[in-house]
């Protein structure tokens, strides 16, 4: 018997060690998230300091320019700590403290999830170790900054290529070594059942507003859902509600890097296959003997090199689409949402404002696009004057 | 009794790990033949992972040296072929899941049992997720051992009930590598053991000394040891099986 699948995607691919903590988690979440205290108390998390929900705005530059789809932003981007990722952990730190854990492990890419993390152990008095790979503690300093600064030990990961994947690998790792007191707050939908649907459960807040926000403003549904994806927790919290809704088509804008069809690359869908890695059977970047791909983006937080199990679920039954968008394009985006509507996205958002740009103008005018700003852009910055050949540093 | 259960008979077992090709296949083959002139009772070995999520930086190392060696599948099957003309103790290997599942699964554990294969040790599938590879195990004859870990609690009985070979204790938590100190109380996890299953017990993960090997082995059937010998090896690299072989006589001589 295997639990947590997502047609043949998912499962509990760990070491015998963690089997009981992911059992004892498992047992907890099935406790508590149904809770009325439990629900009343996040709630309040969202609302009063998370700042939720989230706007819904009506990006009318943007839809006039594209001459397309009538173009919506969900302001992620909003949330207390700049991202998405603070759903999630607020709901798995509260989790965490009705089960008497006491010290909060997570991994970061980008940084915006170490920071959700560390910002939720300040908040609940819990100790907090981040694990970022070295080559993103250099990519994104001002996050390690933040991090050290809301009271949590960064952990520079420097084995494998010093990325996302090596910085799931270590704190996993660190997990065997101490599980006892400690919660392993994953930061996508992946990893070893149940975090692929705690996560999901946790981020859904996204499309259960998008869907009310729409509703009252025009009276529909939308036409089409944009996120961005790397292990996916944005896109899912995006496209949950209304993925029985076969009218609503779900897009996931994955990071291509410098293309499909180079080796810089990290588009799981589009050149990944079927494997076993980090927990879960998902597709995976690898090669012809199962060696994990070593995937590059532009973007620290989709530098990784498989994809949630839902999503390589709703890949295979065409529920969802996944696209990949190249560094190039996201760059642009990231500029032109700049400069449209005087709004930064993170790198990674922009990913899926990139491909709106494509898809907008071939809508008609009727139709209404909704793209998930996951994040804001301004740990990006510095990253992407670089780009640009500015000598800017933080 | 499966010629991995019958290796067990003749006293304490001492298991040695190898990773493949580090620092190249040669000195693989010259270490595992080093390991039997000086009494492994079977050896394990590792098939490297670019992303081993359970071990520690000495057998990490060895992992990436080894691939960016060129070290495949392919080349260890054919090392394997090679040994097999005069090394006639049990050989299991130890890999990730991802590397038998991307081989093809049937085509994998059907080569290990033409190459002479006996088991397999598979650190990323736990109980839960064994049946997709344990069904095929069966089918060719190759065993799937069992991890039992410190964590495991409730669930030892469960896992020593339908274990193949013989049981892999994991005598600390965490990853692999050398330890100061054994703190699980072993003892006690062997009794649940034996109350379920016949099958010979090894101890492995944190043993490097010959008095810890020596402390493991009585509390069960024997020792396994991996980061220790692999530091030999990133140590002494192509003169290691000289230096591995003197070390697997000293373990072996305080076991027995």
């Amino acid at each position: 018997m295997t639990n947590g699948r997502f047609g043949i995607h998912g499962g509990q691919y760990i070491p015998e060690t963690l089997m009981n903590a992911v059992i004892e988690l498992e047992e907890a979440y099935n406790r508590f998230k149904d809770d009325p205290d439990f629900n009343r108390e996040l709630t309040t998390l969202f609302n009063e300091y998370a700042g939720r929900p989230s706007r819904l705005y009506y990006a009318e530059k943007m839809t006039k320019d594209l001459g397309g789809a009538k173009i919506y932003l969900k302001r992620e981007d909003l949330n207390h700590t700049g991202a998405h990722k603070i759903n999630n952990v607020l709901g798995q730190a509260l989790l965490a403290k009705k089960m008497g854990k006491t010290r909060l492990i997570a991994e970061t890419g980008a940084g915006q999830h170490g920071v959700a993390t560390a910002t939720a152990a300040a908040l609940f008095g819990m100790e907090c170790v981040v694990f970022m790979g070295e080559e993103d503690t250099r990519r994104q300093a001002l996050n390690v900054y933040r991090m050290r600064l809301l009271g949590a030990d960064v952990i520079p990961v420097t084995t494998g290529t010093a990325t996302l994947k090596d910085a799931v690998s270590e704190a996993m790792r660190e997990w065997t070594r101490r599980v006892a007191d400690t919660h392993y707050c994953l930061g996508s939908v992946m990893g070893p059942h149940p975090f692929p649907t705690i996560v999901r459960d946790f981020q859904a807040v996204i499309s259960k507003e998008i869907k009310a926000q729409l509703l009252e403003r025009e009276g529909r549904l939308p036409d089409a859902v944009l996120a961005c994806v790397g292990g996916g927790s944005n896109a899912i919290g995006s496209f949950y509600h209304f993925i029985n809704d076969p009218t609503v088509r779900l897009i996931g804008c994955e990071a291509a890097g410098r293309g499909v069809d180079t080796f810089e690359t990290a588009a799981t869908v589009a050149t990944g296959k079927l494997g076993i890695f980090h927990g879960m059977k998902s597709y995976f970047c690898q090669d012809k003997y199962g060696q994990i791909a070593p995937v590059y983006s532009i973007s620290a937080g989709l530098d990784y090199p498989g994809i949630g199990p839902e999503h390589a679920w709703l890949h295979d039954t065409g529920r969802a689409e996944y696209v990949p968008v190249t560094d190039d394009e996201a760059v642009e985006a990231f500029e032109y949402l700049a400069r449209t509507e005087g709004i930064i996205p993170a790198i990674e958002s922009a990913h899926a404002v990139a491909y709106a740009r494509k898809l907008a103008p071939t809508m008609d005018r009727d139709k209404l696009l909704v793209i998930t700003v996951s994040g804001r852009g301004d740990k990006d910055c510095a990253a992407i004057a670089r780009y640009r050949g500015e000598d800017l540093h933080e | 009794m499966s010629n991995i259960h019958s290796a067990f008979e003749k006293g304490k077992a001492f298991i040695p790990f190898l990773t493949c090709g580090d620092p190249d296949l040669e000195t693989t083959a010259a270490c595992v033949r080093a390991c039997v002139k000086n009494g492994a009772t079977l050896i394990e070995l590792g098939i490297p992972f670019s992303d081993p999520t359970a071990e520690g930086p000495v057998i990490q190392g060895a992992s990436l040296r080894a691939l960016r060696g060129g070290v495949t599948t392919d080349k260890i099957f054919d090392l394997v072929r090679e040994l097999r003309r005069d090394v006639t103790i049990p050989l299991v290997f130890m890999t990730y899941a991802n590397v038998i599942f991307s081989y093809g699964a049937e085509k994998f554990i059907s080569t290990c049992q033409r190459i002479g294969i006996d088991g397999l040790i598979l650190p990323d599938i736990p109980y839960e997720e064994k049946g997709e590879f344990s069904a095929l195990c069966e089918k060719y004859g190759v065993d799937l051992i069992s991890m039992i870990a410190p964590t495991s609690e409730n669930r030892v009985a469960m896992i020593a009930r339908e274990a193949r070979g013989f049981i892999y204790l994991v005598s600390s938590l965490g990853v692999t590598g050398v330890r100061q100190e054994i703190t699980t109380d072993v003892g006690a996890i062997v009794r649940v053991i034996r109350e379920n299953s016949r099958l010979p017990v090894a101890v492995g993960f944190g043993i490097s000394t010959p008095e810890q090997a020596h402390k493991m082995a009585a509390l069960s059937d024997g020792a396994i040891v991996g980061s220790a010998i692999v530091r030999l090896i990133e140590s002494y690299k192509q003169d290691a099986p000289r230096y591995v072989g003197e070390y697997v006589h000293s373990m072996t001589e305080t076991l027995n």
